[in-house]
């Protein structure tokens, strides 16, 4: 028998949970769930890891920082001290405290752009890209999740784990990926 | 599963289910604009072309058309900036800091709020760039390699630390709001019936999809944009003070300003909302989203302010009256000011800011529609007059006597707001109009938690001791 995809559509969040866990425990994987909000816990469910994305938040962050601690060092104290009212234009030292509000604006803003820019790139979320979600209704009201079956006795089993934790349709598509 | 407290009314009323919400949000998008909308927007365009036309005026024959002078030399531009800037901040605190107190009343309103911010910061960029004169070398504020050598930005003035807040607050903002706006053009494009709808929305929703990773990403994106727009948002107008507080003038040079001028955003910045909120409730029939909890609580929220901006006010008079300085004794908040010829803008601010206001802790009053309407209006106007006064009045009686004048604005300065006026709104009647106004995808995951549908029948209470509570909510809602 050739690989089958079995689509099992929920019309609750609760029972899409209900529906990957009884999976799981079957001993499938689970490749792809689509839901209109997030379905929390459907991760973890589905052995997903931890996103690192706060982390290369926190390193654009450092970035930024230390972008705008050297191109203010480099224009005020280095290139061209300026003398103004006095104060002090010679060390970095005695220039931080008047520096701080823009260095916190640089790490936020390397820290907030380059973390939305990681992420529609790790998603491929471009003006142009197609959409992937199979059925249309699973931005209303519906969740959808495929797994795959590469013999009879797991779509039996995949369907009626769907079946029975109350999947409202569920449909069986013969895959031509070969390499899954 | 989070569950809400029993005797919590719930924020959803109207037993929704996900694909009810669907197509209420989905309707304004696909529907016709009534003929009020098209009133508005078309009283909102004429507004933003007279103020076109003032400020290529000003542009063309310089700023000599405003009624500035040496004393006051700045006057209805600046109050006018920071009083834009001021209303964006309510946005960033619906959306950012109610993230992170994990306040669910807040979804139903961040869309609207952030997209205000968003419009609002883009007003008041309009004023500090024409009040340079040439706003052709705006560009002198960012730190580039020029034609006179190495000359560089003074990263010592708050002006530039203004560039900077500024331009990462408007940014950062746009980004949060879009991203939250990603999958509800989803929605959208994969209900879409025309041809047209469908290729706009698929372009606006980027190919969303709703798979569970891209899900894992967005959360953790929105709670650490929530996390950093935090700080963020108090580090704005912290800054927009230091413009004044770090400048030697008397009634300026003062340390409470960042921490007040905080409090006073966020004052104005409900006040706006409210305003926008009761109209579109109405307008884009979501009344029972936006309930009259949710006023309520946004009421609350204004009249908390309102108190810390009125300890504000009475700390500057008591420390003005203090100080026993003859200067101080002419600052914005002071007996001199309350009598002289400004007396007017000094009593339409404590007015309309700390003793109107006062009618809030009555909660037949919070839940008023009519009475919030007009009372946020008159904030709005009252947090004008309070960047009015600070400017105006702490200029016009200077150090020599012989210097000492009034100023009212010219036609053109007139002409500037009210253009600001109609491009704020132009836009928010555009967004309302395209774009899905409630968070639906946000919304739909607090449906089981808030709204009435699954409130009530799973949690029935046992004893008696809550009968009265649900009395009050059926009593809420008939009034509803």
């Amino acid at each position: 028998m050739s690989k089958v995809i079995v689509h099992a559509l929920y019309d609750d969040d609760d029972k899409l949970r209900d529906g990957a866990r009884r999976v799981r425990e079957l001993g499938y994987g689970i490749n792809e769930v689509f839901s209109p909000f997030p379905v929390h816990g459907i991760d973890k469910i589905m052995g997903l890891n931890r996103t690192r994305i706060s982390i290369c938040c926190f390193i654009y962050g450092c970035t930024g920082f230390s972008l705008a601690l050297w191109m203010m060092s480099y224009m005020l104290i280095y290139d061209w001290p300026i003398d103004i009212g006095g104060k002090p234009n010679f060390s970095i030292y005695h220039n931080i405290p008047s520096w701080i509000p823009v260095l916190f604006e640089s790490t936020v803003f390397c820290a907030a752009h380059g973390m939305a820019i990681t992420f529609l790139l790790r998603s491929w979320l471009f003006p142009g890209v197609s959409p992937k979600n199979p059925d249309p209704r699973t931005t209303d009201d519906h969740f959808l999740m495929l797994t795959t079956a590469y013999s009879e006795q797991d779509v039996n089993a995949l369907v009626g784990a769907a079946n029975a934790t109350g999947a409202v349709e569920v449909k069986q598509v013969a895959s031509n990926d070969s390499h899954h | 599963m989070h569950q809400d407290s029993i005797i919590r009314e719930p924020l959803l009323l109207g037993k929704k289910t996900y694909h009810q919400v669907t197509e209420d949000i989905a309707r304004p998008v696909e529907g016709k604009a009534n003929k009020y909308w098209w009133a508005l927007f078309f009283l909102a365009v004429i507004a933003w072309l007279w103020g076109i036309g003032c400020m290529a005026y000003t542009v063309g024959r310089g700023i000599g058309t405003w009624n500035l002078n040496r004393t006051i030399n700045w006057g209805w531009d600046i109050t006018n900036f920071v009083w834009w800037i001021g209303i964006g901040h309510a946005g960033t605190l619906i959306s950012a800091v109610l993230c992170l107190f994990r306040q669910r009343w807040r979804l139903t309103i961040n869309r609207s709020a952030e997209a205000m911010t968003i419009f609002a910061v883009m007003c008041a960029a309009i004023f500090p760039v024409l009040h340079m004169g040439r706003p052709w070398l705006a560009y002198f504020v960012f730190p580039l390699p020029n034609q006179f050598g190495s000359l560089w930005a003074n990263f010592n003035s708050p002006l530039l630390w203004d560039v900077f807040a500024i331009s990462t607050y408007f940014s950062v903002s746009i980004v949060f709001w879009y991203l939250g706006l990603i999958p509800d053009f989803a929605m959208i494009r994969d209900r879409a019936k025309t041809k047209s709808r469908k290729i706009l929305y698929t372009l606006f929703s980027f190919g969303w999809s709703g798979r569970a990773k891209d899900w894992q990403r967005f959360e953790e994106v929105t709670i650490v944009l929530a996390g950093i727009c935090t700080p963020l948002v108090f580090s704005v107008h912290s800054i927009v003070s230091s413009d004044f507080a770090t400048g030697v003038v008397r009634g300026w040079h003062s340390t409470v300003y960042p921490p007040y001028f905080v409090a006073g955003a966020i004052f104005s910045g409900m006040a706006m909302v409210l305003t926008l909120v009761i109209i579109g409730r109405k307008v884009l029939d979501l009344e029972e989203y936006i309930t009259i909890q949710h006023i309520e609580t946004m009421n609350k929220v204004m009249l908390t302010m309102g108190s810390v901006v009125g300890i504000a006010y009475f700390a500057e008079f008591f420390q003005a009256w203090y100080s026993g300085d003859p200067n101080e004794s002419f600052i914005y908040l002071s007996w001199n000011n309350a009598k002289g010829v400004y007396g007017w803008a000094f009593w339409a601010l404590i007015i309309c800011n700390n003793l109107l206001p006062q009618v809030l802790w009555h909660k037949k009053i919070r839940r008023n529609l009519y009475i919030t309407f007009i009372l946020s209006i008159v904030i709005n106007i009252g947090m004008w007059f309070e960047r009015f006064d600070i400017i105006v009045t702490d200029l016009y009686r200077d150090y020599i006597p012989s210097t000492w004048t009034y100023y009212s604005p010219s036609w053109v300065e007139v002409g500037i707001f009210v253009g600001t006026i109609g491009m704020f709104f132009t836009f928010f009647l555009l967004f309302a109009r395209w774009f899905p106004f409630i968070a639906q995808a946000e919304l739909k995951t607090t449906l089981k938690a808030t709204g009435d549908l699954f409130h009530n029948p799973p949690r029935q209470p046992k004893s008696t001791d809550f009968v009265a509570d649900h009395g009050t909510h059926a009593a809420v809602e008939n009034v509803h």
